[in-house]
């Protein structure tokens, strides 16, 4: 996309919801829904002489997510309360971190249009959610079982020049998280929230532009819908003579426009301090290297694993990596059948239509990776053309038998035998004996059409090489 | 001496309304206890790391578990104003 | 009948696990009396009627079926109104709180009752701990015993009005800047304030975290080191308290201090005390050395900067602590009926404005403005690095001895509203005591000799962190050698 002589400049702040089943701080659960003000311990509601614990697993998976981003984790990271009143904010205050965060640092590359780009990641912190406010013309109502809720924030540095940069670099991020089984990345649900920071500057400035914060933005689409027509917003306002006012704008997706959240922009004094009520995290060498152990591998590296290992094209490679379940069910179906290019093409052609259409997870697919590797086999060791196969997957899908039985049943087998070939061929060429004679005066067109009456003869048993073979000699 | 103005800033940011009499009283008050509060700033201090908790120990951390709470309607009960089990608060934004 | 009113928790509790008096019988004795004398002294917040008297029962119960009812059984303890105490009610005596009943007890509470104390009521005290006289609550000041026109002390001065008087055996208070050993001295008790992390914060109403403690007030220090046995240990709910084992104080105590090195740091003797504490610590000293130990000259050289770090870190802490009353969860809401607020912030504003008192409102403003962008550095982070070399300063002085004897205050108990109208002054007095908050060491007051005007005065002893033992054995050896903590107040 081209903004003439404008560079657009974005970064992103991601906050994913880490997926332990209690609170940061305390042991309400961290689940989704519940009854109203359900999970409401006395640290939730921030009674008094309630007192914060941190959860350990929190710092698991932060430490989890902060290596796989390529993050420094700090050996001493330091809890900061985050002061404002707002009534879903209990205590007065958000335990965040501050100057001390856990993971800082690190970097992201994710595949655009046939390229891998790179993103700086400047840090990412622990905190704790706030809760849900609903409101109404002369009420507003509070639900705090989403308060306290376990946090990353996974902040970007202002590395992406176009929407679609902005969108792809997320989807990596949520790729990751989900690999590391830390976030389930579901933005509908809110369990993971993009918040796009995006300025403008003309072409060659190093000064960055003043920057509009973009918020309510939940599918991956629309952030890049967002972004696009905030950059097109802060180009015309320039262009036109107008300041950009530094500001948080919210999404709008029915009228695919973003808008400003406050008519008067408060002047924000959040007084971080350290919480004297929580020690510093220590992280020792032993915690971080069972961590880094533990890690799996990442969405990139199996992409070019996939390409060197298996000789697959870069972008099947990133397609097929794109979720954790479907890697491994694209490795263990090229395992079963030993052609992983025709495993590859299966997966991404076959199944994937499959499953969008049945909108499936590949762990429910109704065929597992063991089934569809022995059909792709029936295939190599040419028991079954490549045509009859796909109609034995779709015969699979409803059938929980394995293909070489379906293929039994219904005596699919591919006809190899050449007596029987040369006979079915024999009897095409009888019954069309005028075709025979223009082919022979050089109508060289009409093979395929003896090709498909042989296949329709032998109901598409026929191989496929010996019909061509057998028909060329047959029609010298 | 504080200024009336930075005072009400002050107020703002901690949401403290002030009677009349604490706002003729406190600006001279604040004067003279911050000023006394100064006497910190000639101590060297470069390259301290500041004290946050006063002992040193080994920090505590809690296992992921989730234990319900039971006590609700306790807890609910002290609330000034409610809509069946959620907090009510006049509108918002 | 021996009298069961101004005894020692050893004694009542020895007595009740005989089974020579009833836990209800005391009970409700207790009540009559702290109902009878809060008229005059006005020590109890809210008195726990209905709920002493089922723990009553029930250790009478477990001692007539020959359970053990606990090391404190049937003993009544005067509870600051700090501390959460379920399904009674919790004011931290301030109008924000002034119906807040909590669903869940303190930590503390709950280590008492499980040892048998009964919670007898809520001890009157400074709002949110914000003070040192008791003259800042809600529900109106606190008369010292030995003197209605004194003071108490705070901010614990409703707890050690409440163990003077006889009006409850024991108590707890809690700690931030001196408000257990001041108290304490004022009214002629024993206050303890552990090193910081011994005593989980749980459910005790946060005035500032990283120095808040609660601690034992009694009559004697054996009574202390029986509470402080109860109370203290590591607790999963608060993440600042220490895994450090709790030794068995009362059955370590001795008043031979031989081998002890006691220091005098001379910036708290370089200004002048009152006559009558002089003479006091003089004497003090003097049973000290008698008891076999050596005094040495040490030094503190930040000693004066102690009130200022103290106040910059207590009052912005306290800023943040007390953001989370609102009005939207529990607590004071203004009526908004007849003038709706215009905007959230004056929904906060208002609710907060009317809640809070004049001294606490102080505090609040003094926090947030030491927090504030611009000036965070200058106050908040200074104080703490200041904090950090006061520590350093403190660690040396235990290399060079073992526990430090100063006064507790410059005087003696003051006038109900002589400095009332003064904060800085009020602030001030508080000199020789935040420094042990600051660098988390243990604390004592101990009853010492009395003023010419007939008021108690005490001595402070202090040691180093979670060096408890060696600080209550100096206190033990001015107690015995003194006897002062058996004078009672005339009159009552």
């Amino acid at each position: 996309m081209a903004y003439n002589d404008w560079e657009p400049v974005i970064g992103l702040e991601i906050h994913a919801q880490l997926l332990t089943a209690s609170k940061m701080f305390s042991s309400d659960s961290a689940a989704f829904g519940g009854a109203d003000n359900e999970f409401t311990h006395p640290v939730t509601l921030g009674l008094p002489g309630a007192l914060p614990v941190v959860n350990e697993k929190a710092i698991d998976f932060s430490m989890r997510a902060g290596l796989a981003l390529n993050c420094q984790i700090r050996n001493r990271s330091v809890f900061a309360r985050k002061n404002y009143f707002y009534p879903d904010l209990p205590k007065g205050y958000q335990i965040s971190q501050f100057d001390a965060p856990l993971c800082e640092k690190g970097f992201v590359e994710y595949f655009l249009n046939g390229e891998i780009k790179k993103v700086s990641i400047e840090r990412a912190h622990m905190e704790e959610d706030a809760g849900k406010s609903t409101h109404f013309a002369d009420y507003t109502l509070i639900n705090l079982n989403r308060a306290g809720v376990p946090l990353l924030e996974i902040v970007s540095g202002p590395d992406m020049r176009s929407p679609a940069e902005a969108a792809e670099y997320a989807r990596m991020v949520r790729r990751i998280l989900r690999y590391l089984e830390v976030c389930d990345g579901n933005l509908e649900e809110g369990s993971m929230r993009c918040d796009c920071n995006v300025s403008v500057r003309r072409k060659g400035e190093t000064k960055l532009g003043t920057k509009v914060e973009l918020k309510n933005i939940n599918s991956f689409r629309f952030v890049e819908k967002a972004i696009e027509y905030e950059i097109q917003r802060q180009i015309d306002a320039i262009e036109s003579g107008e300041k950009i006012v530094q500001e948080t704008r919210l999404w709008d997706t029915a009228k695919n426009r973003t808008f400003s959240m406050r008519s008067k922009e408060e002047a924000h004094d959040y007084r971080y301090f350290p919480d004297p009520d929580l020690l510093p995290i220590e992280v020792g060498f032993d915690w971080l290297e069972k961590i880094k152990k533990e890690l799996p591998e990442l969405p990139l590296a199996k992409a070019r694993r996939f390409q060197d290992q298996f000789g697959l094209p870069a972008y099947d490679s990133f397609v097929l990596t794109q979720e954790k379940a479907l890697a491994e069910y694209f490795e263990q179906t090229a395992k079963v059948c030993g052609n992983a290019k025709a495993a590859s093409n299966w997966v991404m052609v076959e199944l994937l239509r499959e499953l969008n259409e049945q909108k499936l997870l590949v762990q429910d697919s109704p065929i597992s990776s063991q089934r569809l590797g022995e059909l792709i086999l029936l295939i190599e060791n040419k028991t079954i053309s490549g045509k009859m196969a796909k109609d034995v997957f779709l015969e699979m899908l409803k059938n929980p038998k394995s293909a070489q039985e379906i293929v039994n049943e219904k005596g699919m087998s591919q006809i190899t035998d050449e007596g029987a070939i040369v006979k079915i061929i024999q009897e095409v060429l009888d019954k069309n004996v005028s075709a025979v004679a223009e082919y022979r005066s050089g109508k060289n067109k009409l093979f395929g059409f003896f090709v498909g009456q042989v296949m329709k003869a032998s109901r598409g048993q026929a191989n496929p090489d010996l019909v061509n073979k057998i028909l060329l000699e047959k029609l010298k | 001496m504080i200024s009336e103005a930075q005072l009400k800033r002050i107020a703002e940011l901690a949401r403290l309304q002030l009677t009349e009499g604490e706002l003729a009283l406190y600006p001279k008050q604040f004067s003279s206890i911050l000023e006394y509060f100064e006497k910190i700033a000639k101590i060297p201090t470069e390259k301290v790391e500041p004290l946050v908790t006063p002992t040193d120990m080994v920090q505590t951390l809690r296992g992921d578990e989730v234990k319900p709470w039971e006590h609700h309607n306790e807890s609910l009960a002290n609330a000034p104003e409610r809509s069946g089990n959620l907090f009510k608060v006049p509108p918002v934004v | 009948m021996e009298d069961i009113y101004f005894t020692t928790i050893t004694s009542l509790r020895d007595r009740i696990r005989r089974g020579d008096i009833k836990a209800r019988e005391v009970i409700e004795k207790y009540l009559g009396r702290a109902q009878k004398l809060n008229q005059r002294l006005n020590a109890f917040i809210s008195l726990n009627q209905e709920g002493a008297l089922a723990q009553a029962d029930k250790i009478d119960q477990m001692v007539a079926s020959g359970k053990d009812p606990g090391p404190l059984a049937g003993v009544p303890m005067a509870i600051k109104d700090m501390l959460c105490t379920r399904g009674l009610k919790t004011t931290a005596a301030s109008r924000i709180l002034y119906n807040y009943v909590p669903p869940y007890s303190a930590t503390v509470v709950e280590r008492l009752e499980a040892a048998g104390a009964i919670t007898l009521g809520k001890a009157n005290q400074d709002e949110f701990a914000m003070g040192s006289s008791s003259e800042n609550s809600f529900f109106g000041v606190v008369k010292n015993p030995w003197d209605e026109n004194y003071v108490p002390g705070g901010s614990s001065g409703g707890t050690a009005a409440a163990v003077a008087a006889g009006m409850s055996v024991a108590g707890i208070g809690t700690d931030t800047g001196g408000s257990i050993r001041q108290p304490a001295h004022f009214c002629g008790v024993v206050g303890v304030k552990p090193t910081y992390g011994r005593v989980s914060r749980y459910g005790i109403i946060a005035f500032a975290s990283s120095l808040d403690q609660a601690g034992p007030m009694t009559r004697t220090i054996k009574d202390s080191a029986e509470m402080m046995e109860v109370i203290c240990g590591w607790d999963k709910m608060d993440a600042t308290t220490a895994k450090v084992q709790v030794p068995k104080w009362s059955t370590q105590l001795s008043s031979n201090l031989k081998g002890i090195k006691i220091g005098l740091p001379k910036e708290y003797y370089s200004s002048a005390f009152a006559p009558d504490t002089q003479k006091v610590i003089d004497q003090a000293l003097a049973v000290v050395r008698e008891a076999g130990a050596q005094i040495v000259e040490v030094s503190i050289p930040l000693t004066e900067f102690g009130v200022p770090i103290y106040y910059l870190v207590a009052a912005s802490e306290a800023s943040s602590n007390l953001a989370r009353y609102d009005g939207v969860r529990f607590g004071h809401r203004a009526d908004f009926s007849k003038k709706p607020a215009e905007d959230l912030a004056e929904f906060y504003s208002r609710s907060r404005g009317e809640g809070f008192g004049t001294e606490v409102k102080r505090r609040i403003m003094l926090g947030t403005y030491a927090l504030s962008s611009g000036y965070y550095d200058a106050y908040y982070r200074k104080a703490c690095q200041v904090r950090r070399l006061l520590r350093d300063q403190f660690k040396k002085v235990f290399t060079e001895c073992d526990a430090l004897l100063t006064p507790v205050a410059s005087t003696p108990a003051f006038k109900i509203g002589e400095r009332i109208a003064d904060p800085l002054q009020m602030y001030m007095n508080d000199i020789y005591t935040t420094s042990t908050n600051l660098v988390g060491i243990p604390g004592l007051s101990v009853p010492g000799g009395m003023s010419s005007e007939g008021l108690p005065i005490g001595v402070q002893i202090t040691a180093a962190h979670f060096c408890e033992e060696k600080m209550l054995n100096v206190g033990f050896a001015i107690e015995q050698a003194l006897g002062i903590w058996k004078k009672v107040p005339n009159g009552l």
